[in-house]
């Protein structure tokens, strides 16, 4: 690898290749394919189940497209979000997720009627929004490669050209060579198993840093979902309808699932927290079932009634997945950074719409099929204006993967995984922040990353691993580095040291870099008043 | 996490093996899958949802434990029950075109706090 002259078991040639088979990635494959590109979308998993949406249920940011209905929209979490959003994106992502929402149900998405016997389209049924998906994207002639994770970008002189990586089931390796790249390979959750999110360490923002892309709002990237203490599903939406209790059965003041999750993490530090769903009335108790079958599995599996039943909870890390944080945009079509290279979903940053804090499913789902649409139409449009000698360009993967050749085991990729979850899970340094404790772990990540960056793996399996190990470092680097930068509290960012917000760090920050990682702040923004009328 | 590839139920159609997102099965040479990496399951039950069979069980934890023997599973509806609430399979409709949540997202709106 590195600068090695590209030779692989698989090698293919496509106008764009998609990096990543969850919403963001089907969709950019699909709108490139309508385009008429030809298109390659590879998955670390499998195109259909991978990623947090294929396991889940999500709501869907569908709002009718009214102007007092787009504005209340619009409107609702801006204060949430640290007034970090912009109206511009935030209507171009209502129209576009209007239009896509329309679009499954010409496809044949089935969705279920209200009870006025209309169409009802604010929710997607994970299983089956991906399983169609799948077939669309197959059936618009893109080539799909499962279990095929991307391990380095290729480029040269003039930008991105591709990717190259292992088939997981053969050891092979492949490349694609292509014009444009989309990365939409997701968030990063560190491993934490919440529900579908394994896959999910981060890789894409590892692989377009190392192409020069820069990230943005990695300060907020500490989110936690709530979820059984014994199983992965993480639904925090449903404990809207619960009480938390001590284990002696007393109630846990201030407890919640939206602004209560710090006294739910305060409290899980020197004791259990017991939840039980008694705030649901019957009715909503049958219209949470309906609606979500996979959140009652575990309780039906183990004979819990989740109503009538105190249960252990605990908060499981979703660290990028549910924040906002991601490979940073340059302007509306996805681009990043570097030429021929665009990023989509939670890969990308979700600032536009989001601010510094989580819009829930609802957004993240909006804004993957929007900016995997976008993403996929501006990659096929770069893609075909190259011009027919783009096949014949000199190509070299930009990871520095390798080049010191010392070899890593099975057991240090491990030790090294389990080196960044210490780091980014406890609540004392991810959640609740203050600059010693946040300067102390960047240290000590810092440390970890001279150690991991020059690995070598022995075979196929332990590179994947060991990319991940790399990835998930990176991005607690990008992570602590702009959470130092940002000393005040905004959206999902809480520094104890500074618990106000001010008006002086009305920005976004950009962070990037791999040996060095720099921070930089953008020029401050308008209130969002201003923003509207402008 | 997976405990059970039932032999008696698998027509070794490898759905299972491709289906997983993290690459937990591999394919015996009689066909039928193996557990072959426990460890990478992360419990997101798709691998139920993909079986045309109802051959294997998803334990809801998230680390391995001595799961229910498979008679009990098939005695006690659980075998796959997750597909049949998700609406797959013939003759089935799709659990989506049955989703309430319209209904629960009218309720939570008059919920404070959303």
């Amino acid at each position: 690898m590195g600068n090695a002259a590209i030779q692989s078991d698989v090698e293919r040639i496509a106008d764009v290749l998609v990096i990543g088979g969850g919403p963001a990635g089907t969709w950019a494959a699909l709108t490139a394919a309508a385009q008429g590109a030809s298109v390659v979308l590879v998955d670390k998993g499998y195109c259909g189940t991978s990623g947090a949406t294929a396991p889940s249920g999500t709501g869907v940011w569908y709002v009718e497209p009214t102007e007092e209905q787009q504005e209340a929209a619009m409107k609702s979490r801006e204060a949430l979000g640290g007034y970090l959003a912009d109206r511009g994106w935030m209507k171009r992502v209502l129209n576009q997720t209007y239009a896509n929402m329309n679009d499954l149900a010409l496809a044949g998405y089935p969705y279920s009627l209200d009870d006025e016997g209309q169409s009802y389209r604010r929710s997607l049924q994970g299983p089956e929004y991906m399983r169609l998906m799948r077939k669309r994207v197959k059936k618009a002639g893109v080539i799909i490669m499962d279990h095929s994770p991307a391990l380095e970008l290729l480029a040269d002189e003039h930008g991105v050209g591709g990717a190259s990586g292992v088939r997981t089931e053969t050891g092979e390796t492949w490349t694609v060579k292509a014009g444009a790249v989309v990365i939409a390979s997701g968030g990063c959750a560190f491993l934490s198993k919440a529900l579908g999110c394994n896959v999910l360490t981060g890789d894409g923002y590892l692989i377009a840093a190392e192409a020069g892309a820069s990230l943005s709002g990695m300060e907020f990237s500490n989110a936690y979902g709530i979820s059984p203490t014994f199983a992965t599903v993480t639904k925090t939406a449903f404990y809207t309808w619960a009480t938390f209790y001590y284990e002696d059965g007393s109630i846990i003041e201030g407890a919640g699932s939206q602004q209560g999750r710090s006294v739910i993490a305060h409290t899980l530090k020197t004791q259990p927290v017991y939840a039980r769903l008694d705030r649901a009335t019957e009715e909503m108790q049958r219209w949470m079932r309906a609606a979500q079958p996979n959140f009652f599995l575990p309780f039906d599996r183990l004979g819990i009634d989740p109503f009538t039943q105190m249960f252990p909870v605990t908060l499981r890390l979703e660290g990028t997945v549910r924040g906002t944080g991601g490979i940073h945009l340059i302007d509306e079509s996805c681009a990043s950074a570097v030429p021929g290279l665009y990023a989509a979903g939670d890969a990308a940053t979700r600032q536009f719409i989001c601010g510094g804090f989580t819009g829930g499913g609802s957004h993240n789902a909006a804004w993957a099929m929007s900016s995997g649409y976008w993403a996929g139409e501006a990659a096929s449009a770069y893609a075909t204006g190259l011009g027919s000698r783009s096949d014949r360009r000199e190509l070299k993967g930009v990871s520095a993967q390798g080049s010191v050749s010392a070899l890593a085991s099975t057991d240090d990729v491990s030790e090294w995984v389990a080196a960044v979850k210490r780091e980014v899970e406890p609540f004392d340094i991810n959640l609740f922040r203050t600059e010693a404790t946040l300067n102390q772990s960047l240290g000590r990540l810092n440390s970890l990353w001279r150690k991991v960056q020059h690995a070598l793996a022995a075979n196929a399996a332990d590179a994947v691993r060991l990319r991940e190990a790399q990835a998930m470092t990176a991005t607690a680097r990008w992570m602590y580095a702009s959470a130092l930068a940002r000393r005040e509290s905004r959206g999902m960012h809480k520094r104890l040291d500074y618990p106000g917000t001010d008006d002086a760090q009305h920005y976004r920050i950009l962070t990037g870099g791999l040996n060095e990682v720099w921070v930089k702040p953008e020029a401050a923004l308008h209130r969002t008043t201003e923003v509207h009328e402008r | 996490m997976i405990e059970l590839v039932s032999n008696t139920r698998c027509i070794a159609c490898g759905q299972c093996v491709s289906a997983c997102p993290t690459r937990v099965f591999d394919i015996s040479p009689s066909g039928i899958p193996v557990i072959a990496r426990q460890d990478d399951c992360q419990t997101c039950f798709m691998c139920e949802l993909y079986c045309p069979v109802d051959a294997l069980f998803v334990s809801p934890h998230d680390h391995p434990v001595e799961a229910p023997a498979e008679s009990v599973l098939v005695e006690s509806g659980l075998l796959g029950s997750y597909r049949k609430q998700v609406g797959w399979g013939k003759g089935r409709t799709p659990g989506a075109a049955n989703d309430q949540s319209y209904l629960m997202f009218k309720a939570m709106q008059k919920t404070p706090g959303h």
